[in-house]
């Protein structure tokens, strides 16, 4: 299986990845090898076999880690606050989105 | 041509929980923006999500109360898409297998039961908030309720019509509350609901082309919505046109739909098992020690109400509207006055207090009267100390803060003259005084009837006992 571009634009957008029409060739190319690797999982016999959904599924003993309910983390708005390109009022602030 | 209206609702149910669903910052609502926004509701990088135990035990008490299959393991899925109030650019959400799986609610439609059977119910983390106003080119990003834990319900396509939906959207929000895993205020948006609407031909098997109606949080506004975008269809439909699957809100301003997006640029949420967290086992243990912990369910006390206290079902539903009010009128029952039966009390409830409580817009658990005093006061019509007028006049004066009605019964002078002697005396000089009336009544005037005990009761200050003053008067005007 090969993508198609239409098909590359599309993942592009989904994944809100740039792709300039000189990278189209190259990004086509990379990701048809890795599709390549993925049809050849797809011939592998799997009839019988439970999927897994983690690497460690049904693997160990163990079970997902659960948290007690309590409020374990305090307000450490201003410090987060820094990190950000613009905040007011407590807000952090992005370019006016709508839907 | 007649048509059907097909509505499947998604409810999403916050937790009830201190803590958020995948971090341990707090889960208030109104707190000052991103104060509650942990380095995880943030999505800062080399963080990881840890569940919360509490909303998991959520999603199962309601598995069992909706007795759905609860599934022995479930997989927390990433859904991906971008925007603001998303800083992970994915949501954790559950998808191929739900903690819950099928169950069914019953609920009532002008007096009628009905159920609907559920497709679903899984466990996900809601968004933030975007806030457009006060900023021109920019929105501010509340990442608050980010994290928070929703419990997504989803009914099959099999609701008929907007009264039908709100009608199971209305008990569903009675059984969450019931169950102690949501506080049910929908003005803060702790129950939210999306309505599948689609029209067909009555007779028709196969569904119409569906749109969805986003964000529907008032039970209100979930009808007028559904109505219109029925209507809206039908009308398309008897064009000769067609129905383009879209997303939809609701205007309440001006009670219409429009579209939101349109199935073109449909999301692909890419959906994929979280590679963060494990797959969620529940044992039959687990379900048994929660199962051992869940309250009577509004279902049950129904049928053991309609059982022990020979009550018409219509009263026992109203009775079972929520937890506190049917534990309101088991107190009441249970404070010691035996001349107060179920019957009775149930009636006050359902109405004088039921009322009393809708115009001031009181719960259960802010009502001035204790069930015991509710019980001494109804025992006093009971008993023919006051009549059922003098009563609501007490209950009045009980809700206002006075505690006892004996007391308020002996200040107001609302003692009932039930003295046979004393109601003769006032029913002789009633109909001595009315000659014409008492003429009228013997040449089969009923309406002379009414007026004659009007006056007696009247003459007596509304205190004669009215079934009393009836055999007098009758017994009088036959002689």
């Amino acid at each position: 299986m090969s993508l198609t571009p239409d098909q590359l634009r599309r993942i592009a957008l989904l994944a809100r990845i740039e792709v300039s029409d000189a990278e189209q060739r190259g990004v086509t190319e990379r990701l048809n090898a890795v599709l390549g690797l993925i049809d050849q999982l797809q011939a592998v016999d799997t009839r019988g076999i439970e999927p897994m959904s983690h690497p460690l599924d049904g693997r160990l003993p163990v079970r997902q880690r659960l948290r007690a309910d309590e409020v374990t983390e305090a307000d450490r708005r201003e410090a987060y606050q820094k990190g950000a390109p613009a905040a007011e009022k407590g807000l952090y602030l992005v370019p006016k989105v709508i839907e | 041509m007649a048509w059907e209206i097909v509505v499947g609702i998604e409810s999403h149910t916050q937790l009830l929980t201190r803590s958020k669903m995948f971090s341990g910052a707090a889960n208030a609502f109104g707190a000052a923006p991103n104060t509650q926004a942990s380095a995880v509701d943030i999505a800062l990088p080399g963080t990881l999500p840890v569940a919360n135990l509490a909303a998991i035990e959520h999603a199962i008490r309601f598995g069992l109360a909706v007795q759905g299959r609860i599934s022995a393991r479930s997989v927390f899925a990433r859904k991906n898409y971008f925007y603001p109030d998303l800083p992970k650019g994915y949501q954790i959400s559950q998808y191929e297998i739900p903690i819950v799986q099928g169950g069914t609610v019953r609920f009532f439609v002008d007096k009628a039961e009905k159920s609907i059977r559920l497709t679903r119910a899984h466990l996900e983390e809601d968004a933030g908030k975007s806030l457009h106003e006060n900023f021109t080119d920019l929105s501010g990003i509340d990442l608050n309720r980010a994290g928070t834990p929703l419990l997504e319900i989803v009914t099959e396509p099999e609701l008929r019509g907007a009264k039908e939906a709100v009608a199971y959207a209305r008990a569903l929000h009675a059984l969450v509350v019931w169950i102690g895993i949501c506080d049910g205020n929908m003005q803060e948006g702790s129950f939210r609901c999306d309505a599948n609407v689609s029209v067909r031909k009555i007779g028709d098997e196969e569904l119409g082309t569906r749109c969805e109606i986003k964000n529907l949080n008032s039970f209100r506004f979930m009808e007028q919505a559904i109505e219109f975008e029925a209507r809206r269809q039908i009308e398309i439909l008897q064009d000769g046109g067609s129905i383009e699957q879209q997303t939809r809100l609701y205007d309440a301003d001006r009670n219409e739909t429009r579209p939101m997006r349109s199935k073109e640029d449909a999301q692909d949420y890419r959906y994929f098992p979280d590679p963060d967290l494990l797959p969620l086992v529940i044992t039959e243990a687990d379900i048994e020690r929660i199962g051992a912990s869940m309250p009577e369910l509004p279902e049950q006390k129904r049928k053991r109400y309609a059982e022990k206290f020979d009550l018409p079902a219509y009263d026992v539903s109203l009775l079972t509207e929520s937890r506190e009010k049917a534990n309101y009128f088991e107190q009441s029952l249970a404070a010691g006055f035996a001349a107060v039966t179920p019957k009775l009390a149930a009636n006050w409830l359902n109405g004088e207090i039921a009322s009393k409580m809708n115009d001031e817009n009181l719960a259960f658990a802010a009502l001035p009267v204790s069930p015991e005093g509710f019980a001494k006061l109804l025992s006093r019509v009971q008993d023919g100390t006051i009549s059922q007028k003098a009563a609501k006049d007490v209950l009045t004066e009980m809700w206002a803060g006075q505690r006892d009605p004996d007391s308020v019964i002996a200040a107001k002078g609302l003692k009932q003259i039930s003295d046979s002697g004393a109601i003769e005396k006032i029913v002789d000089e009633v109909l001595a005084a009315n000659a014409k009336q008492v003429e009228d009544y013997r040449a089969g005037k009923e309406k002379a009837f009414n007026s004659l005990v009007g006056q007696v009761m009247k003459r007596s200050q509304g205190k004669a006992n009215p079934a009393q003053v009836n055999e007098t008067m009758r017994r009088k005007l036959a002689g």
